[in-house]
């Protein structure tokens, strides 16, 4: 069986997984990392989005191998461990932007990537845009639009809060 | 998903190699093609060969007067690319709506290249405009290039290495969704390149990507939407499915050619 | 109201683990040794078995096991059922097939199980599954459930593919107010059938412990112990006693995980076949394939009105599609969830109406968000609508003239509405949508060459379910009450159990509102436990918007006790007569005096019992009660979507939506909102995007969310949102419900708004951007105003 080594969350890991190995299930299943989690077999969900070297990648279309040597960050790294939350998961709760929680892990990992590429001051309509590849059924994605606006605000230099874990 | 063995192979020439020894391997790019319907068991390859390790084969470069992009550059570089928004920023807009974001930061031109899957966006752009696509072999005029639904003019052991677009002066890309995919139901691509013109549609045909030769004669006297002010084409050869009928898609040719070129001339 | 009280919009405690990726959903939950479950299922709609050979699956890597329905009969294994009992017209008792949990002998839809591999890893019971030779004898598939009567006999004990044929009404009466109406307007419509696509797939893992020969199932279920009563009692799989149900953090249920599947079953008795833990986890095709679907109603609706736009009668005729098998709730959904909803918020003296349930070979069809109320809203609302533009009345005064406004109110159809006030919301959300200012935002629409329509929705829904003599004498096979157990600790923080279930809905929160407030004690003192049978003693589960109206009742019943015991308690220690203890602000005192003890101390006394003795009052702070409703509750409101249409590809954008809702009470708004936001999408997603289509031979279409549209976001506006509130007379709380509006209200409004501005009522769900344009292809759009 291969041999894979990544950086995940800051930590390095191995693992002999056989070839087929997704990286989301290399991450759930080797890794216990059951924070990202699989909605669809299509790629179209997004409730697996974790970021590869920095960069919103969906887990379960990418194969483990793919990722040697890369850095993985997962939804379980963003804040340390009895730190403070990251502003983004902050703004989630503060406006209310889950319900069952099931695709909130990939919403959070996909918002961080859009103000990765499009800036900490974003309008409704560029979110719901950028949003095109995260699926949630619960929240009708009115207060999801709001967190990540006010996340992304949060996350400005001289913002309310500190910058990204990453 | 069916095992299978992976190989990383740092160049194009060791690429071929395993592909020699391994005939019914499969190359893999940024995988969001591939990836899937191996999940469904609808592909078996026994081996991938992974060509992210490959050097030199990412980058938009502009050369001459062409726009040179290699063919593991993912959708969001391209679609980010200075040097293309410069150059063509009608180029530009095929990979901006390809998919969703995490799509376009891992998927490749080459990969959608090679799929050539009747509903992708890049096809229309190379066929657009008269791309030549690149490989360890040869070169291949995108006329020649796409042969039907899934099918393209590559041999057994050839690897898009880059395509090279001609700069055209005018050019757009228009595109309406599927609700559902996020491909093209139908997507239009415009260009005008001093003489020729070209008028690329796809999603639309049960063959795959197709010019459409009485837009681009008619857009001869004036590369502008009224030219083809009214103009459709036969529902014959359309796909039909529960999104759009063939006569739907038919008619979106028309108006998504239109709103290309408005978009090209502003 | 304080910051963490009633009406309160509190942060919810649940969150940190959502948001840090803690939670437990049930594929999360490792065992040890656990081994995973792949299903055989089948490739045809309709077929017989006519062999299955296993032996090659048996002998692939991995495999532990490779089970058969026959192998599931030889253990007397029972079957699924459904649990509502539906009576014919003719008094004939509604027809149940056998449903058991691998087919037996015969698949009667694309999906059905036929065997299960068990292997050491996923991808080895995969590798396995596909070796699985199955021959099947195909036979002609039932698909359009208006045709289903004279297709090939799916079950044995249902000649013409029927249920039961029901009505509910005065067929006589309605016929003789139909006699003498100046104006009949009459509608075809199609309920579109939908996937409830909650993002975590279904799941189930099941342990067998020989030792004390306990099962116990890890499982995505909305109801644990409704679960597992059926599995114990009618399946047959294990004494309720000696079976353990736990939902774990579910992700999304919207009804399609209320009910009993065959997985849950498979994975429990092949636990305890191979002495080793099983776990089942849908991957979404296959839960296309298997979850039960929601609505599909073809329907022909009559609405009789006199000159002066007053309704006098109406007259409905539905054939609901139920799917192959009878799924737990199935039958009472297009029946008692439907029917007794057509009075709409109108004053109508005459309702008749007509259901033939039909199996198809499709998956079966069961409650689905809304649940019944959804395809009644958009027959009642569509047919005022029409019926305004055919009188040319404005839609919301042709409403007006015929909005019940005294209460209580007694429909023809069972319902007895009792508060309510439809002008109001009705008032205030044309106020916030600027109905006013339609007409200038009409005409900037088409200037920009786009259509603009306004449709509305006044909804009405039924909710607390239920009052249990009243689902009783409808067929209801359980009572539908709930339980709530609150426990005072000695340091005074209290946990309290409830059989409602959280799936989304934030319970951990707003049920501990509840008792912050009444106990007066910090929000952080108060634990909401659910969702475990050995925990929580029993409880019937959360849908049908009942977990406010039913589950809190419950809670405030046990705070009574608890409050009762407490005061004896207080009385003891601060030596003065129980009468005269009084409780507020978690502080008991003694009336007119300045003794008092804290909510803690008390609690402390309760258990140390050293200022009584067991003789005068039993030691503990630990109360119980069982609530049951004495009427349904009726939330409703006023429901206004602004559409603009794109001439040349028929694409519909919303680009307005104001809700106006009474739920009541209201316990936490910010959560009230977001349930509503999600509803609404849930009902445009009706409206617009979504629908299931079987192709002509029963195989599946939209068999994945490459087909099948979901909505996203830049498909969705934000929504603009109001309340007005009558106190629901029925339960402590005046809570009404609010999980389901949205769903209910949203579909009419769409389509109101696209006919609106298209001007042809000839627009069937989903409106996709191909079926408006169709229809602008026969349509003369009316001018704009």
């Amino acid at each position: 069986m291969p041999t894979v080594s990544m950086t995940v969350n800051g930590k390095p890991v191995t693992g002999d997984v056989e070839a087929r190995t997704l990286l989301v299930q290399f991450l759930r299943e080797n890794l216990r990392l059951t924070g990202t989690h699989v909605g669809c077999d299509t790629s179209q969900c997004g409730a697996c989005v974790i970021h590869i070297d920095g960069i919103a990648a969906k887990s379960c279309t990418t194969l483990a191998l793919q990722c040697e040597g890369a850095k993985v960050t997962t939804i379980e790294g963003l804040a340390e461990a009895n730190g403070p939350l990251h502003p983004m998961q902050e703004a989630f709760r503060e406006h209310h932007g889950l319900q069952c929680g099931y695709c909130t892990p990939g919403m959070i990992m996909a918002a961080l990537d859009i103000v990765r590429r499009r800036g900490n001051d974003l309008d409704d309509h560029t979110i719901r845009e950028q949003l095109d590849g995260n699926i949630c059924r619960c929240t009708g994605y009115h207060n999801i639009v709001k967190a990540i606006k006010a996340g992304a605000k949060a996350m400005a230099p001289g913002g309310a809060s500190r910058q990204a874990a990453e | 998903m069916y095992n299978f063995t992976f190989h990383r192979p740092t160049t194009v020439r060791q690429a071929a190699g395993l592909l020699a020894r391994n005939p019914e391997a499969k190359l893999l790019a940024g995988g969001h093609s591939l990836l899937p319907v191996m999940k469904q068991r609808l592909a078996n390859p026994p081996a991938l060969v992974d060509l992210s390790l490959v050097e030199g084969m990412s980058g938009v470069e502009l050369k001459g007067r062409s726009v040179v992009i290699g063919a593991m550059t993912r959708h969001a570089d391209v679609a980010n690319s200075k040097v293309l928004q410069e150059a063509m920023p009608g180029l530009a807009m095929v990979p901006g709506s390809i998919g969703d974001p995490q799509v376009r930061n891992r998927g490749t031109i080459g990969g959608s290249i090679a799929n050539n899957d009747p509903n992708a966006d890049y096809p229309a752009a190379c066929l657009g405009l008269g791309a030549t696509i690149v490989t360890n072999k040869r070169r291949i005029a995108a006329d020649d290039f796409f042969t039907g639904m899934f099918s393209t003019a590559l041999e057994e052991g050839e690897i898009i290495v880059k395509v090279m677009f001609p700069i055209a002066k005018k050019c757009a890309y228009e595109k309406f969704k599927h609700p559902a995919s996020g491909f093209a139901l139908v997507g239009v691509f415009v260009s005008k390149r001093g003489p020729d013109i070209r008028v690329a549609v796809t999603g639309a045909g049960s063959n795959g990507v197709f010019r459409v030769k009485s837009f681009e004669e008619a857009l001869k006297k004036r590369f502008a939407a009224k030219s083809i002010e009214g103009m459709t084409i036969p529902a014959t050869g359309m796909n039909t499915d529960i999104h759009a009928s063939a006569e739907y898609r038919a008619h979106l040719v028309g108006v998504l050619a239109r709103r290309a070129l408005a978009k090209a001339a502003a | 109201m304080s910051a963490t009280g009633i009406g309160a919009a509190v942060r919810r405690k649940e969150d940190f683990r959502f948001i840090t990726g803690k939670g437990q959903y049930t594929d999360d939950v490792v065992r040890p040794g656990e081994t995973r479950a792949v299903f055989v299922r089948s490739p045809h709609a309709h077929a017989k078995i006519a062999k299955i050979d296993a032996s090659a699956a048996k002998t692939m890597p991995g495999v532990v096991a490779v089970l058969t329905g026959a192998d599931l009969a030889g253990d007397k294994i029972g079957n699924l059922i459904c649990g509502w009992m539906i009576h014919s017209k003719d008094g004939t008792p509604m027809k149940m097939a056998p449903h058991p949990a691998l087919a037996s002998g015969k698949v009667n839809h694309v999906g059905d199980a036929v065997a299960v591999v068990v292997a050491e890893t996923l991808g080895q019971a995969r590798d396995a599954a596909e070796k699985v030779k199955v021959d099947y004898e195909v036979l002609p598939a039932v698909v359009n459930p208006a045709k289903a009567k004279s297709g090939t006999q799916i079950h044995e004990i249902a000649p013409k593919n029927t249920i039961y044929e029901w009505s509910l009404g005065d067929a006589k009466a309605t016929d003789a107010a139909f006699a003498n109406a100046k104006h009949v307007t009459k509608l075809d419509i199609v309920n579109n059938r939908l996937a409830p696509i909650a993002m975590e797939p279904r799941a189930a893992l099941a342990e067998y412990d020989a030792g004390t020969d306990q099962l116990t199932l890890w499982n995505t279920t909305q109801n644990p112990h409704v679960s597992r009563l059926v599995i114990a009692a009618f399946v047959g799989m294990a004494p309720e006693h000696k079976l353990r149900v736990i939902a774990p953090d579910v992700g999304g249920g919207f009804g399609s995980k209320i009910f009993i599947y065959p997985e849950e079953v498979v994975c429990l008795w092949a636990a305890r076949k191979v002495r080793r833990p099983v776990k089942w986890t849908s991957d979404r095709m296959e839960a296309f394939l298997t979850d039960a679907h929601g609505r599909d109603h073809v329907t022909h609706a009559e609405l009789a009105l006199d000159a002066n736009g007053k309704i006098l009668a109406m007259r409905v005729k539905t054939i609901a599609n139920l799917g192959a098998y009878m799924s737990t709730f199935s039958s009472s959904v297009p029946t008692y969830l439907y029917a007794t909803l057509l009075s709409g918020q109108y004053d109508i003296p005459q309702i008749y109406c007509e259901v033939d349930a039909v199996y198809t070979n499709t998956v079966p069809v069961d409650a689905y968000r809304g649940a019944g109320r959804p395809e009644a809203t958009f027959v009642v609302e569509r047919l005022v609508e029409v019926a305004a533009r055919e009188l040319g009345l404005e839609p919301p005064e042709l409403r007006k003239r015929n909005f019940v406004k005294s209460f209580p109110h007694q429909t023809p159809v069972i319902m007895a509405y009792d508060a309510g006030d439809y002008n109001a919301s009705l008032k205030k959300a044309m106020e916030i949508g600027d109905v006013k200012g339609f007409n200038k935002r009409k005409r900037e629409s088409a200037r920009n060459g786009k259509l603009r329509g306004i449709g509305y929705s006044t909804y009405i829904e039924a909710c607390g379910l239920a009052p249990s003599q009243a689902a009783g004498s409808l067929g209801a096979g359980v009572g539908l009450w709930e339980s709530a157990e609150v426990r005072v600790n000695p340091t005074g923080s209290v946990e309290v159990l409830t059989g409602s279930h959280s799936h989304g809905q934030g319970h951990e929160t707003t049920f501990a509102q509840l008792v912050s407030q009444r106990l007066g004690i910090p929000i952080d003192n108060v634990s909401i436990v659910h969702g475990d049978t050995d925990k929580v003693q029993f409880g019937m589960g959360t849908y049908g918007s009942r977990s406010g109206a039913v589950g809190m009742s419950a809670i405030v019943k046990a705070l009574d006790k608890v409050e009762a015991k407490a005061k004896k308690v207080a009385a003891f220690m601060l030596e003065a007569a129980e009468g005269d203890i009084e409780f507020k602000d978690g502080k008991f005192t003694v009336a007119g005096t300045d003794k008092s003890a804290a909510f803690g101390d008390v609690a402390l006394n309760a258990y140390i019992a050293h200022k009584f003795t067991g003789a005068e009052l039993e030691p503990g702070l630990k109360e119980t009660s069982f609530y049951d409703p004495t009427n349904f509750t009726f939330p409703a409101g006023c429901h206004i979507c602004e559409v603009e249409i794109d001439r040349e590809t028929g694409k519909t954008d919303i680009v307005n939506w104001t809700a106006v809702d009474d739920f009541g009470t209201v316990i936490n708004p910010m959560i009230v909102e977001g349930q509503v936001h999600g509803g609404i999408a849930q009902g445009v997603g009706q409206a617009l995007l979504e629908g299931v289509v079987y192709d002509a031979n029963g195989q599946l279409v939209t068999g994945s969310l490459m087909d099948y549209t979901m909505p996203r976001a830049h498909d969705l506006p934000s929504f603009n949102l109001g309340f007005t509130e009558t106190k629901a007379p029925s339960n402590p709380l005046g809570i009404k419900g609010c999980g389901e509006a949205g769903a209910i209200a949203a579909p009419a409004a769409v389509i109101n708004a696209i006919t609106d501005a298209l001007g042809t009522e000839q627009i069937a769900m989903p409106a996709t951007a191909n079926a408006v344009w169709s229809a602008l292809q026969r349509a003369t759009p009316r001018a704009a105003a």
